[in-house]
C-alpha cells in the first residue's frame, strides 16, 4: 500500500451517472487486477473505495458511478486536479485458478475491476468470456472494450432493453467455463453461487 | 531550554511519547508495521478482543459524518485462543515494545477469562478492558452504564491477574465521574476514555438508517471537545492515571488532552482515514512542544489552570 498525489489527466461521463477517471501517480503499490483505491476527498471525512479498472507504470483509471456527496465532488474535478490516494488495497483476483476458459460476470458498477482481469488473463492465453449485467441499455458501458480485448461479451438488461432479458446468471447456462470471476452487488453474488457448475473468486 | 523529553510512565511501564494507536483502529499492529516501523509508536492497543470469536455485525458497518465517522462493527476478532496463538507472535516480529491487550467481554466471567490468558503473555503491558458492551447477562445494559456494574468488572478482572488494568469507560452515561471513581475503588489501575459517543444517520432516499445495526458509535475530529471534557473531570476526581481520546488528530490535540489530565493519549478515528496518522503526530510532537515551551511532557499532564 501507498499514499501518492495523483493528477487527474481526463474524467468523463461513461453514462448518465458513470463516470472514467484517468490520474496520473506513483502506480508501483498496484500489483494484482481487482485491487482497489482510498481517495481521500476535501470537507468529507472518509476516504472513498473505488476498484482499479486498469492500470500502467504511470496511470491509474477508475471508472466510478456517482449515488453520494464524494462520488459527486469527484465528479466535478477536472483535468490538473490532483487527488490524495491510498493505492494497492486488496489481495486483488488469483489468475491461477482460471483453468483454461474463466468466466468474468459483472453486475453495473462491479464491472471494473473486471476489465484488467480480462485483460491479464487474456495476455495469459485464456479464453475469457465475459458476462455484463446493467438494468437497462442506456446504463451499458465497455462492452466494447471488453470485446476489443478478445473476450467473448455477453450483455444482459434486466428489462431487456438490450441483450438477454434478466441477470448475469440467465446467461451462464450458456457458456462453458472452468472457473468464474465476479464483482457486483450481494444478492447477484449469492445467485451466482446457487448457480455456478465450478468454483469462484467473488470481490463485493 | 533543555532537551525535548516525551516520555510519559504509564501504570509503572515508561513509554517514549505517549501516542496510542486506540483499538480497533489499528489491527494487532502487523499490518501498519508494512507501512511503516511501529516502534516510533508509545504503543498501541490492539483489535478489542473476546473470549470467543466473532463475526461483527452486519453491513454497512460504517457511515459519514461531520468531522467524523460513525462505526458498528462488532467487536469483530479471532477470539482470544488464537490471538495467542496467531496474531502476536506475528506482532513479535515488528514491534518489540509492551502491547495494550484491549478485552471485551459480555459477561463478568467473560471479561475475567479473557484477561487472565492474555495476563500470562509476555508481550502484554496493560489491559484495557472496555465496559461499553452490553450485558447478556443483566438485561443488555452496558456494563460501563452503571457504577456497580463497572466495579464488579473491575474486581473480576483484578483478581485473577498481575499486570496494569485500565478501564476504558464509554461517554454516554450521565454522570462518568461516579463511574470512575468505582472503578478506581475496585482496584483498577488506570482509567481510559472516551469510548465512541452513540450515533445514528438516516439515508434521505430510503429513509433506512445508513448503518445496518441502526445505531452506532461517533467518533473523530467533531467529538475531541466532549473527550477533552470528560479527561478533565475524571482526571481531577481519581488518582490513577487517565489515558485519552476521542477525536484526537494532531500534536496539538495530544498537548491539550494531556493539559486536561492525561498521562498518555489514544489516536482512534484519525488511523483509518490517514494510516500514517499515529506516526505523523509522533514526529511533529517536539516541534510543537517547543512552540509551547514545552520541555518534558511528562511535567504538563493535568496542568490546565
Amino acid at each position: 500500500m501507498k499514499q501518492g498525489i495523483f493528477t487527474i489527466q481526463s474524467n468523463v461521463a461513461l453514462t448518465d451517472s458513470v463516470m472514467k477517471m484517468v490520474m496520473v501517480g506513483d502506480t508501483s503499490a498496484v500489483t494484482a487486477p481487482g485491487q482497489f483505491v482510498n481517495i481521500k476527498l476535501e470537507g468529507l471525512f472518509l476516504r472513498r473505495p473505488i476498484s482499479i479498472c486498469d492500470y500502467d507504470d504511470t496511470t491509474l483509471t477508475i471508472l466510478y458511478k456517482v449515488v453520494g456527496k464524494g462520488t459527486a465532488k469527484m465528479a466535478e474535478m477536472g483535468s490538473g486536479e490532483t487527488l490524495d490516494v491510498l493505492s494497492g488495497l486488496g489481495n486483488g483476483y488469483d489468475l491461477t485458478l482460471s483453468g483454461k476458459s474463466p468466466v468474468l460476470l459483472g453486475g453495473g458498477v462491479g464491472v471494473p475491476p473486471l476489465y484488467r482481469l480480462a485483460k491479464d488473463l487474456i495476455a495469459a492465453g485464456k479464453e475469457v468470456s465475459v458476462v455484463l449485467g446493467f438494468n437497462t441499455a442506456a446504463e451499458i458501458f465497455y462492452e466494447e472494450e471488453f470485446r476489443a480485448l478478445g473476450a467473448t461479451v455477453t450483455v444482459t438488461t434486466v428489462d431487456g432493453s438490450r441483450g438477454i432479458k434478466g441477470f448475469v446468471t440467465d446467461a451462464l447456462a450458456e457458456i462453458d467455463y472452468t472457473y468464474f470471476y465476479t464483482c457486483g452487488p450481494e444478492p447477484m453474488l449469492k445467485a451466482i453461487y446457487k448457480t455456478a457448475t465450478t468454483s469462484g473468486a467473488t470481490q463485493l | 531550554m533543555g532537551e525535548i523529553n516525551t516520555r510519559v510512565t504509564l501504570c509503572g511501564i515508561t513509554l517514549d511519547n505517549p501516542v496510542i494507536p486506540a483499538s480497533g483502529t489499528f489491527g494487532y499492529g502487523y499490518e501498519f508495521a508494512e507501512l511503516y516501523d511501529i516502534n516510533c509508536l508509545g504503543t498501541f492497543s490492539f483489535k478489542g478482543t473476546t473470549r470467543d470469536p466473532r463475526f461483527g455485525n452486519p453491513t454497512p458497518r460504517i457511515a459519514e459524518c461531520t468531522a467524523g465517522m460513525i462505526n458498528a462493527v462488532g467487536l469483530q476478532n479471532p477470539g482470544v485462543e488464537r490471538v495467542i496463538a496467531e496474531e502476536l507472535p506475528r506482532l513479535a516480529t515488528c514491534f518489540h515494545k509492551p502491547v495494550m491487550a484491549n478485552v471485551s467481554g459480555f459477561s463478568v466471567e467473560d471479561y475475567a477469562y479473557t484477561c487472565e490468558r492474555l495476563d500470562s503473555e509476555p508481550q502484554v503491558g496493560w489491559l484495557e478492558v472496555n465496559v461499553s458492551c452490553p450485558n447478556v447477562h443483566g438485561g443488555g445494559m452496558s456494563f460501563g452504564t452503571s457504577p456497580e456494574a463497572a466495579a464488579e468488572v473491575t474486581r473480576a478482572v483484578k483478581r485473577v491477574t498481575t499486570k496494569p488494568v485500565i478501564i476504558k469507560l464509554s461517554p454516554n452515561v450521565t454522570d462518568i465521574v461516579a463511574i470512575a471513581g468505582a472503578c478506581e475503588e475496585a482496584g483498577a489501575d488506570g482509567i481510559s476514555l472516551i469510548n465512541t459517543m452513540l450515533g445514528m444517520r438516516i439515508d434521505l432516499r430510503t429513509r433506512k438508517p445508513v448503518i445496518a445495526n441502526k445505531m452506532g458509535g461517533f467518533s473523530g475530529a467533531a467529538i475531541f471537545p466532549v473527550a477533552v471534557r470528560m479527561v478533565y473531570q475524571v482526571a481531577h476526581a481519581v488518582k490513577i492515571p487517565v489515558v485519552g481520546m476521542g477525536g484526537v488528530s494532531t500534536a496539538e490535540d495530544v498537548i491539550e488532552m494531556m493539559l486536561a489530565g492525561a498521562t498518555a493519549v489514544e489516536v482512534g478515528a484519525a488511523n483509518l482515514i490517514d494510516p500514517f496518522a499515529s506516526k505523523r503526530i509522533v514526529e511533529d510532537l517536539p516541534a510543537v512542544m517547543k512552540k509551547y515551551g514545552i520541555t518534558k511532557l511528562e511535567d504538563i499532564i493535568g496542568g490546565v489552570l
